[in-house]
């Protein structure tokens, strides 16, 4: 079936449902595609809050907000992104609230607003109350106030569609879409004046994740395919200290800005040793590598020595049970310890991609190192790159992201879509699609998709999470080349058409290994350490060498080639990164 | 521990009817239905259909029945059925589609019915609106829901009555009417006053029985009922 839309979304999260409104707001006519029922996006997992200098609980200025986020981004952060955010952030909080979105109150009858890592007021020297905050909820309320402002708006959703193919025409211009129905397995054709991508990350890439199964990469990889689009930064992939013990489940950081304590096996508030001024509030690069060395160093708590504790029981049990309810319930649910009483077992938890497409400030996808923007295509959110979050996000800074960069992404989309036409689609644009499922449905190699995921999500675990080496990541390198080779084999069970859950997770295991690939040798080419990128071999930040963004292009298949663009440095210059 | 999965399968490509087929696993006391659902799918039979995505209880993909009572497959233990016989089937009145897979759609137009947003079309202020944290937890428990469909498809009345707009579209409409901020009440009246609103409910309780969010559903739909009664809408 073919479709027309002047601005088509990709994806339904936060990014994604403000781009729509936006640019359906600008008299647009927009389609939304999800895999998922949208309020079923991973939006709707994110905790703590919205970070934006409203001032409610103390002082507090945009400009502290953009010096944190550039310091938390460990100096790699683009400034003027930073300063548009910190500055739009603001507006945006105050809109949501304007929506409907059922932001907790002070007695004033104002948003209430938490700390969280790495904010602090007065250039760092203390943390500040900036996260607004929706109980331990917020994204889920951000996700459903956006999805009702949708429903209300008549937007046109194309719910459990899964995008395989982004058409473009001989000038390099994105003109459409092809996305497989979930229900019937038929293949859609979707044409568009411009698009836009909000289809999120890949924590699926490893073993222990915050993430939903969905998150894949399944973007990331279609334009890494193409080999004339490059990702940027990959090798930044933020690990957050506090998942649940094996299952890597979210536990809030807000749990920490209410007064929450990591405790190694001593008891020891070990954070006081790397983070002396804001201790457990350091970023959280900073938090996950002194959790992995004091673990590695003998003081893990438990039987095995393998995890940290996460101490709330000194904290006021109405303060859990108001601010902190979600949590608490995962805490009891999935590993029977009841918070109240005793402490959270933890580790770090794949969490967030930094890096992704590259983009302007104005969500425009660009494709080289000088910012050469490809006509018709637009990107923001996690699948996107701005680079807002340099070398290490801020936590609550993605719920900021969503909304002021998806609302950039929606208007200028909506301006491209005004000032230009559609293009017809070439006469079999779904080709390289059918032939992707025709490939999977056909082979009869025998290797599961499931054993090779596994296996992947293990290996980048071991090999490409918190610590790094060029040793490890060459050892990745040779694993990845034989995991692609499986992946030519890999035999799938259902050869249906309806529901076709086998079918959908072999494509997306094979998006899952393009971001791979992307993120190993970005990483291994980085020899420096800087945010999340921790290098063993390179310990310190290079900034004669390194202060500047990775573009990744596929040549072939294991064979990439590397541009850079700088990084936009307007008021901070670069300065040791001391909390 | 071993466990025996028995799981309602329809394929209407190739199947007249649903029929059960069981799976011979290796379990563990803590982990999720989820994972026994994955564990069929990814070694034993790739074809099963159900949805997932966040696998811990906040998107509300994985609603299904487990032993004879909605739950999400990603927030049910093993070890929380007290049994080594875990049957799984699809949540009620609503079509099949494959396996546990159902139509959602008749549950979101029930949904869009309520008119789930804020309805106030004063000029906003230039900062937020005010609402005391009194006011703001009169509708906080509906600010919960994850439109899951558990409390829906529990609902005896809904599986009878296809005009009923049931338990969670009500829950919906309760978070705006109870909303300090809202202005709605008398727009939403026509669907929650209908025939097929609010006065459908018998309190059967089983959709808060049913509610992985622990929303006290039933006590809300009473609130808007009360509401409708007293001329608050």
């Amino acid at each position: 079936m073919a479709h027309q839309h002047d601005v088509l979304v990709i994806g339904a999260g936060g990014a994604g449902l403000t781009a729509a409104l936006y640019a359906a707001h600008r008299g647009a006519d927009v389609g939304v595609i999800s895999k998922l029922y949208p309020t079923r996006s991973h939006t709707g997992a994110a905790q703590g809050g919205i970070g934006a200098a409203l001032g409610n609980v103390e002082e507090d200025h945009w400009e502290w907000h953009m010096y944190d986020t550039v310091k938390g981004g460990d100096y790699l952060t683009d400034q003027d992104a930073a300063e548009v955010f910190a500055r739009e952030v603001i507006d945006a909080v105050i809109e949501l609230e304007h929506m409907g979105l059922p932001f907790d109150r002070l007695p004033n009858g104002k948003i209430a607003q938490r700390r969280f890592g790495g904010h602090t007021k007065e250039w760092g020297k203390a943390p500040v109350h900036r996260a607004a905050h929706a109980a331990d909820r917020t994204g889920h309320m951000i996700l459903q106030t956006l999805y009702q402002q949708s429903v209300k708006r008549g937007i046109t959703f194309y719910n459990e569609f899964h995008v395989l193919d982004v058409i473009f025409n001989e000038e390099g211009r994105a003109i459409g879409v092809v996305a497989l129905e979930f229900a019937t397995g038929e293949l859609h054709t979707f044409q568009a004046k411009a698009i836009v991508i909000a289809s999120g990350g890949f924590g699926r890439l490893f073993k222990v994740t915050s993430n939903a199964f969905t998150l894949t990469g399944d973007v990331q990889a279609i334009l890494y395919r193409k080999g004339w689009i490059p990702l940027e930064d990959m090798e930044f992939y933020q690990f957050h200290p506090t998942g649940l013990y094996r299952l890597g489940i979210l536990v809030t950081e807000g749990a920490r800005g209410e007064g929450g304590i990591l405790r190694n096996a001593q008891g020891e508030r070990f954070m006081e040793r790397y983070a002396p001024t804001i201790k457990d509030l350091a970023p959280r690069d900073m938090v996950s590598r002194a959790m992995y060395l004091e673990i590695k160093e003998g003081r893990g708590c438990g039987p095995n020595k393998d995890y940290i504790c996460l101490d709330l029981t000194h904290l006021d049990p109405e303060i859990i049970e108001k601010k902190l309810p979600d949590i608490a319930e995962f805490s009891r649910t999935y590993l029977g310890v009841d918070p109240l009483k005793e402490p959270i077992p933890v580790v770090p938890t794949a969490h967030y991609a930094m890096g992704g497409i590259p983009t302007t400030l104005d969500g425009a996808v660009i494709k080289d190192g000088q910012g050469t923007e490809i006509p018709g295509l637009f990107a923001a959110g996690e699948a996107a790159c701005v680079s807002l979050h340099g070398a290490n996000r801020l936590g609550t800074n993605s719920l900021g992201d969503l909304v002021v960069f998806g609302r950039r992404a929606g208007l200028a989309a909506a301006r491209f879509a005004q000032a230009n036409t559609f293009v017809d689609l070439p006469p079999d644009a779904t080709g390289p699609a059918r032939e992707l499922i025709e490939g999977l449905k056909g082979n009869t190699g025998g290797e599961s998709p499931f054993a090779i995921r596994k296996d992947l999500q293990e290996t980048m675990m071991e090999n490409a999470s918190v610590f790094r080496t060029e040793e490890l990541l060459e050892k990745q390198v040779g694993i990845l080349k034989d995991l692609f080779e499986r992946y030519k084999k890999v035999t799938i069970e259902d050869k249906g058409d309806r529901y076709n859950a086998d079918l959908v997770e072999a494509i997306e295991l094979g998006f899952l290994l393009d971001n791979a690939e992307a993120l190993v040798h970005s990483a291994k080419n980085r020899k420096e350490s800087r945010g999340a990128h921790a290098r063993e071999d390179y310990p310190e930040r290079d900034d004669e060498n390194w202060l500047k963004h990775t573009l990744v292009y596929r040549e072939a298949p294991g064979k990439v080639r590397f541009d850079y663009k700088p990084v936009v440095i307007t008021k901070f210059e670069p300065k040791p990164r001391v909390y | 521990m071993q466990v025996t999965l028995k799981i309602l399968r329809y394929n209407p490509e190739k199947d007249a009817r649903p029929h059960w087929e069981s799976y011979r696993l290796e379990a563990e006391p803590m982990d999720r239905v989820l994972d026994l659902l994955h564990q069929v799918k990814w070694e034993k039979d790739g074809t099963l259909a159900f949805r997932k995505s966040c696998g811990h209880g906040i998107c509300g993909s994985d609603a299904m029945m487990i032993n004879g009572v909605n739950r999400l497959a990603c927030k049910t233990l093993v070890k929380d059925l007290g049994t080594d016989v875990i049957t799984v089937e699809p949540i009620r009145g609503l079509p099949v589609e494959k396996d546990l897979v159902v139509d959602m759609e008749p549950f979101f137009e029930a949904y869009r019915a309520v008119k789930p947003w804020l309805i106030n079309d004063e000029p906003p202020p230039e900062r937020e609106r005010l609402q005391s944290p009194e006011e703001r937890a009169v509708f906080d428990e509906g600010t919960k829901c994850i439109l899951c469909a558990a409390c829906t498809t529990s609902c005896p009345v809904f599986w009878v009555n296809g005009t009923y707009l049931g338990p969670s579209a009500i829950v919906q409409a309760h978070r705006f009417i109870f909303d300090s901020r809202d202005k709605g009440a008398h727009e939403r009246f026509p669907a929650l006053g209908s025939t097929g609103g609010v006065w459908r409910c018998r309190t059967a309780y089983n959709c808060t029985e049913a509610c992985p969010r622990e929303i006290p559903v039933t006590q809300l739909i009473e609130e808007v009922k009360r509401a409708i009664m007293f001329g608050q809408m």
